[in-house]
């Protein structure tokens, strides 16, 4: 028996190519729902009223603090107790960006903490709204530091969609297990996988630094 | 403008009724009395630690006060009249009151990430509602004003700090502020750079009837400038009185030793 069979390689090809879809949807719909959500922790946890922060605080604690798999799990198959019937897909796609938004909250947390108390003081003097002082001046100048460190969440995220595999998601793990089980090998998915991620890895990597240079450059301090 | 049953007879333009300001044991204005005529040109001088720049901040709203009332245009400003008392002021009533009043700051505090005009543009078009071009032709007609016509387009970090507080008096003038507040405004600026931004100010009191209150270490600028001149020590005002007085002839122990000292270091 040959180590690696090419002509299997060639056969499967496609198949893993469709679910790398898969998981790019899932990794983008997740990190979008991490990046917007997390912002909201963000703020909410450091000047909303104390009701608001004091559970918020809590509740990202405990996210953060229990694993991304077994929240997996709770989403897919407890929220159906109550009510609450989801697609394995768009059950997987909440739990990562809700376990991710836990994370990147963190990070913006230091952006926003960074922007200088002057800048709050200005749109004071200004009359500004707390809307508008958010949205024109202090996200503008929290964001674009805390790119490069929430790129690597983006990363982080996109690593650990093969958990997904476990409720089901036909997503490049699912697919390779799935191939192994009915051609009794897995040296050729489970390696062809493990390309995928490590392409797909360096480009948004690669993506992230020329979005962090060109941030940088838009944005000049003196 | 002003409300009825709260204002017993016609009101200077600024009014501080016994304010008073502390940090936990550490008083930092004790039962402060100022008035401030409408078009009034005041300088605060002061050691550093008198209050000076607190009564700023606190008619910025900047800072909270811990007794007594600040009266503005009439109005009372942190807090407001129901049933016949004075009730802590709602959002509305402190926005309301705010726009009243624009500040320049020691920092210049633009926001690095807006162009000059941007920076002028912002609050016009979110606080007043002016619609891009209004706000944008109003920016442009303060910033020639300024002198940076050229520089519309700059970023801040683009800008000497000389030029960068000229954006930050245009941008406080584009809320057609009745009331300026200037915190030591060329204290950060290096000295060539001081005479520029001094000039805007004179131009602003020459061809404005502005109500101005500065705190400044420009003693100079302040006797040529000023109505009056009030020296602050110990959260208090010292002495007051025109600049001639003040600067000619100060009656107060306090003040002689302080302009003596001010006079030294130059």
């Amino acid at each position: 028996m040959m180590f690696w069979d090419w002509e299997l390689t060639a056969e499967i090809w496609p198949l893993l190519a469709e679910a790398s879809l898969v998981t790019i949807q899932a990794t983008l719909l997740g990190f979008c729902l991490a990046a917007a959500l997390g912002l909201l922790f963000a703020i909410g946890r450091m000047y909303g009223p104390r009701w608001l922060s004091v559970p918020l605080a809590g509740l990202i604690e405990f996210i953060r603090s229990t694993p991304l798999l077994i929240q997996i799990f709770f989403v897919y198959f407890v929220f159906p107790e109550f009510g609450v019937v989801l697609d394995a897909m768009t059950a997987g796609v909440l739990a990562l960006g809700v376990h991710y938004a836990t994370y990147a909250s963190e990070v913006y947390r230091a952006g926003l903490a960074n922007v200088p108390r002057g800048q709050w003081e200005a749109s004071v003097a200004l009359n500004l709204s707390p809307y508008h002082t958010f949205r024109d001046v202090i996200i503008p100048q929290a964001i674009p530091p805390v790119v490069p460190a929430l790129g690597n969440y983006l990363v982080a995220l996109f690593k650990e969609t093969p958990l997904l595999s476990a409720i089901g998601v036909l997503e490049l793990m699912q697919t390779a297990k799935i191939v192994g089980s009915d051609t009794f090998r897995y040296t050729e998915p489970i390696t062809l996988v493990g390309l995928i991620f490590l392409v797909f890895s360096i480009v948004a990597a690669g993506l992230i630094r020329y979005l962090e240079h060109r941030l940088n450059r838009r944005v000049t301090r003196p | 403008m002003s409300s009825p049953g709260t204002d017993p007879g016609p009101m200077p333009m600024v009014r501080f009724d016994k304010v008073r300001k502390a940090y936990g044991p550490l008083v930092v204005l004790d039962d402060l009395d100022l008035d401030i005529a409408a078009g009034e040109k005041v300088a605060i001088i002061g050691p550093s630690g008198s209050g000076k720049t607190t009564v700023l901040r606190m008619l910025m709203t900047l800072e909270r006060i811990n007794g007594g009332v600040i009266w503005v245009d009439g109005e009372p400003l942190t807090a407001m009249p129901r049933n016949g008392t004075l009730v802590p002021a709602d959002r509305g009533h402190l926005r309301r009151m705010r726009g009243k009043i624009g500040m320049v700051f020691q920092h210049f505090n633009l926001f690095p990430h807006m162009t000059a005009l941007k920076n002028c543009m912002e609050a016009p078009v979110t606080v007043l509602g002016l619609s891009k071009d209004e706000a944008a032709a109003r920016g442009r007609e303060l910033l020639e004003m300024v002198g940076l016509g050229g520089k519309l387009d700059h970023y801040p970090a683009h800008l000497s700090g000389g030029q960068q507080q000229r954006v930050a008096i245009a941008r406080a003038l584009a809320m057609r502020p009745k009331v300026m507040l200037f915190d030591e405004v060329t204290s950060a600026l290096d000295p060539e750079l001081v005479g520029e931004v001094l000039n805007v100010i004179r131009r602003l009191g020459d061809e404005h009837d502005l109500t101005m209150l500065m705190v400044t270490h420009q003693m100079g600028f302040a006797k040529e400038f000023a109505d009056r001149v009030c020296f602050f020590h110990g959260g208090q005002i010292c002495e007051q009185g025109p600049p001639e007085q003040i600067f000619g002839a100060p009656e107060n122990e306090r003040t002689r030793q302080f302009l003596r000292a001010c006079l030294e270091a130059t």
